[in-house]
């Protein structure tokens, strides 16, 4: 993946050269190993700043909500699905965005490689799919397809669903991928297993709400959480609010979350939120066959009525 | 979420289905009767902000 990087740049270049963008957003390196952050490019001469490799977990649609400026935008499958999204939910005009899209390969889980070493880790390079990892008196080298994230390696939509340019030739889909094993999981447990399963889940919380804020979903101009006339839910750390918080947020993504893993990625004590959001997912999918952000021009199931719409649960 | 099946209802009922409305109600108070009282969802008072 790490080649895409001289086209990115050049069709960057090309739109803000031609004042066919105002902003192009991408990925810049990050102070620390592993974590690229967002780039927000103005002048052309900045183009060379962008980066893309293995550590570009962020979704980029969460910065193109309510802006005014033409904005070329990098994008990967998960990102192109949340842009997606953003169109059918009018939160975005298709005519301001020019969308580069990024056949993705998938990125690698931080978290993981963190604990694989008892030493900091001070240097993570990647040729083709092998990753070495540097840190003070080791180096390894890993194989990338060991060291995903989670939402990567079950990941069956890594070409970009809406694209203007296109970074790289598209990449073959993964076939024949169980996506769903861990919510069956949980699916079989009975009510107090499943209570238990989601206490411990969420025990380490500590509602920074860096999931809600990274999650181009959660775009609201004041969230339920911080509502205070009426107040939702109780701002305190009481297990009974936090839980509230997680599974009424993962409601709000029903029908829209695309399993992007950016909640996930962003908490900083390593929840995995996703647990919530995928039986969401799921759930959507056997019902209503629907996967997010695939179509513009498709209505999302919960805001359309179809006579054969399963109802069995209203007596 | 390991919310009890039972604890949770939907119901669709019109206005001019003063019956359904009663029956509706009288089985779903006896159904969450028979579950008991849901503590998962109860905060300890000394804790409640």
């Amino acid at each position: 993946m790490l080649g895409y990087i001289d086209k990115i740049k050049e069709i960057s270049k090309r739109l803000l050269d031609e004042g066919r963008v105002d902003m192009v957003i991408g990925f810049r390196k990050g102070t620390m190993p592993m974590m690229n952050e967002p780039a927000f490019v103005k002048t052309p001469g900045e183009v060379s700043k962008l980066v893309w490799d293995s550590n570009c977990g962020i979704n980029l649609a969460n910065y193109l909500t309510d802006r005014k400026e033409k904005i070329a935008v990098i994008a990967k499958g998960c990102d192109s699905r949340n842009i997606v999204t953003h169109l059918i939910e009018n939160k975005i005009k298709r005519e301001k965005l020019v969308i580069i899209g990024v056949p993705c390969k998938g990125m690698i889980d931080r978290r993981r490689i963190t604990a694989m070493f008892d030493a900091e880790v001070r240097e993570v390079t990647e040729e083709g799919d092998v990753i070495t990892v540097k840190g003070a008196g080791f180096e390894k080298k890993l194989k990338k397809a060991e060291i995903l994230q989670d939402n990567c390696s079950t990941c069956i939509h890594r070409n970009p669903v809406l694209f203007d340019e296109l970074a790289a030739p598209l990449v073959e889909e993964q076939k024949g991928i169980d996506r769903y094993a861990d919510v069956r999981r949980i699916e079989e447990m009975s009510p107090q297993e499943k209570w238990k399963y989601f206490e411990d889940l969420i025990s380490p919380c500590i509602r920074c709400y860096a999931c809600r804020n990274a999650c181009p979903l959660c775009y609201c101009p004041t969230c339920f959480v911080d509502e205070a006339r009426p107040q939702w839910v109780g701002k305190s750390q009481d297990p009974i609010d936090i839980r509230t918080f997680h599974f009424l947020r993962a409601y709000h993504c029903a029908g829209r979350c695309t399993d992007c893993g950016a909640c996930e990625r962003a908490c900083p004590v390593g929840i995995n939120m996703r647990a919530f959001t995928k039986k969401l997912e799921k759930d959507c999918f056997d019902m209503f066959g629907w996967e997010a952000g695939i179509s513009p021009d498709e209505r999302p199931p919960l805001d359309t009525f179809k006579p054969g719409d399963p109802g069995e649960f209203i007596k | 979420m390991g919310v009890e099946p039972g604890r949770l209802n939907f119901s669709w009922i019109s206005s001019a289905e003063s019956t359904k409305f009663v029956d509706v109600v009288k089985d779903v108070t006896a159904t969450v009767k028979a579950l008991g009282p849901n503590n998962n969802f109860k905060k300890a008072a000394d804790k409640v902000a």
